[in-house]
């Protein structure tokens, strides 16, 4: 393989990883807070899309994507407030139903409001055809979008987590909710704040990915999925190894095409990574072994 | 300090508390001594909010708490300690004890977090050699004590314990007691519940003997240990089945 074929598939790679890794941090501010996986979050990643694209008939591009961002939060808030909020102490498992059922529900109603139909929203930059040559490689402008936007969700995030008072309160929520409550920490509103940051964060990868992967109303099954395994891959919980597992998943399904698999087995791919990760190491390949023993779930 | 009138509290229809009254002054150790399921725990839970309760009145500091949310009743000054320790098993020991801070540091322009934490720290010094530690890998006395540091980061004028020996070696009970006596030094007031009746009424001021979800007796301390019936019932004096778990110290 010539350098420059090899840079391209790692640029290819690059590219769909730190997409996996964006989704793999929106399972992870939602499980870091209430220790559940929010089945629904590849939704927000496709209602970022799609709001992003219809508001762009009216506004324009920047605009439509701040405005698709705020309407999937909201979404995010009201999923959180109208089905989970009043539960009583809820378990982890009903939890979980309660989110793969969201997900059909949003998934439905896209299809009505949408129809079946493939769109997707314009270049932030250039057109279809531009590029820019890097390392031998020539890749679409709108892929720099992505891996500067999503390195910038991803820095932010974990300096949220790590420095504001916030962030702290979010994690100790996750960890011991009834201590939480006595410490005068208000557990339901961090709930809501949770599944509005990670509804944000998806909107925001949905938009940016939009022009390269088109939106459908059904694309959130399948990032869901790898957003997962990703999760997994790098240790629930947390970011950091989300993104160095996001990358290196998305560079072995890029590379996997090169060696002659069959696009099709792309998604066997990922699903393969997840059993032998959840056989082998259910902490994850960066996670904390101790930290992982002490946690519910 | 702490007043409570009448109060009636429990899960749905089971009513576990019937017409409580009690009053915790300034200063004071008051301890609630009673057997497994007397309702210790649930009165503790009711003036922190966690439980709403379905009659009588709590007032703290003359302010009413019957219908206050568990955050408010910990910024106007209660902090409670439950059983079991629940610490924030996935965070740093320093990260936990910040955290029972938040509620003072948000609202109170000269609190600060360094001095505050260097107080508990002079209190608990094992905290300090354990501080970058996750707290879930502590052993169950230094769990409990960084319990205690944390629920006084938010500067309580109220601290209530729930049954902070359980589970612990009696040398490190002695430990926990010891500093209990210390905070009543430093001017705090604690309302403490205990199975181990003994220990407590032993540093206790007052105390009161809650059977049955009513209050059955009530005095001094040195008064209740010397009590016929507390000794009969609670510490082991005469050869009863419940007692047999409250000989530890």
């Amino acid at each position: 393989m010539s350098l420059d074929l090899f840079s391209q598939y790692i640029f290819a790679g690059i590219t769909y990883g730190i997409i996996y890794a964006i989704v793999a941090i929106g399972f992870n501010i939602i499980y870091n807070t209430t220790g559940i996986i929010n089945f629904a979050q590849g939704e927000f990643v496709m209602l970022g899309g799609m709001t992003a694209i219809s508001f762009n008939h009216f506004i324009p591009l920047p605009m439509a994507i701040i405005a698709a961002v705020l309407f999937t939060m909201l979404i995010g808030a009201l999923i959180e407030i109208v089905f989970i909020r009043w539960l009583e102490s809820p378990s982890v498992l009903r939890m979980i139903i309660i989110t793969i059922g969201l997900s059909i529900i949003i998934r439905e109603i896209a299809l009505h409001v949408w129809g079946d139909t493939v769109r997707a929203l314009p270049y932030f930059t250039g057109n279809v055809v531009s590029s820019v040559t890097l390392l031998g490689a020539s890749i679409s402008p709108q892929v720099l979008w992505v891996l500067a936007v999503c390195s910038c969700i991803v820095v932010l995030l974990s300096l949220f987590f790590k420095f504001t008072p916030l962030g702290k309160e979010m994690q100790a929520c996750a960890a011991n909710r009834l201590a939480a409550t006595l410490c005068g920490i208000n557990a339901k509103n961090m709930v809501t704040f949770s599944f509005m940051l990670s509804a944000a964060i998806g909107a925001v990868a949905g938009c940016v990915v939009s022009p390269i992967t088109s939106s459908q109303y059904d694309m959130g099954t399948g990032l869901a999925i790898k957003g997962f395994t990703v999760a997994v891959l790098g240790g629930l919980g947390n970011s950091m190894a989300a993104v160095a597992a996001g990358l290196l998943l998305g560079i072995l399904e890029a590379f996997s095409i090169a060696v002659g698999f069959p696009l099709a087995f792309q998604d066997a791919i990922s699903i393969s990574i997840l059993l032998i990760i959840l056989f082998v190491r259910p902490h994850g390949l960066f996670g904390n072994k101790e930290a992982a023993s002490l946690k519910e779930f | 300090m702490l007043k409570i009138r009448n109060i009636e509290s429990g899960y749905g229809k089971l009513r576990v508390l019937k017409k409580i009254s009690l009053h915790v002054d300034g200063g004071e150790i008051v301890t609630l001594i009673g057997a497994n399921g007397a309702g210790k725990t649930t009165l503790l839970y009711t003036i922190a909010g966690m439980i709403r309760a379905t009659g009588g009145d709590i007032v703290l500091l003359d302010r009413n708490l019957k219908s206050s949310t568990p955050q408010q009743i910990v910024k106007m000054g209660c902090s409670l300690v439950p059983e079991g320790r629940q610490v924030f098993a996935t965070m740093s020991v320093e990260d936990n004890l910040i955290l029972g801070g938040y509620v003072r540091y948000k609202r109170d322009k000269e609190y600060s977090q360094v001095s505050e934490l260097s107080a508990i720290y002079d209190l608990f010094p094992v905290l300090k050699d354990r501080k970058n530690q996750l707290a879930g890998t502590l052993s169950g006395g230094e769990q409990q004590m960084l319990a205690m540091g944390r629920a006084l980061m938010a500067g309580p004028k109220l601290i209530m314990m729930d049954e902070p020996s359980t589970g612990l070696a009696p040398l490190i009970v002695k430990d926990i007691f010891k500093i209990i006596l210390r905070l009543r030094e430093a001017g705090n007031t604690v309302l403490l519940v205990e199975q181990n009746a003994k220990a407590a009424l032993s540093i206790a001021d007052r105390g009161y003997v809650l059977e049955t979800g009513k209050i059955i007796l009530q005095g001094p301390a040195d008064d209740l240990l010397n009590n016929s019936d507390v000794q009969r019932a609670y510490l082991g004096r005469d050869v009863d089945v419940e007692t047999a778990t409250c000989d530890i110290v």
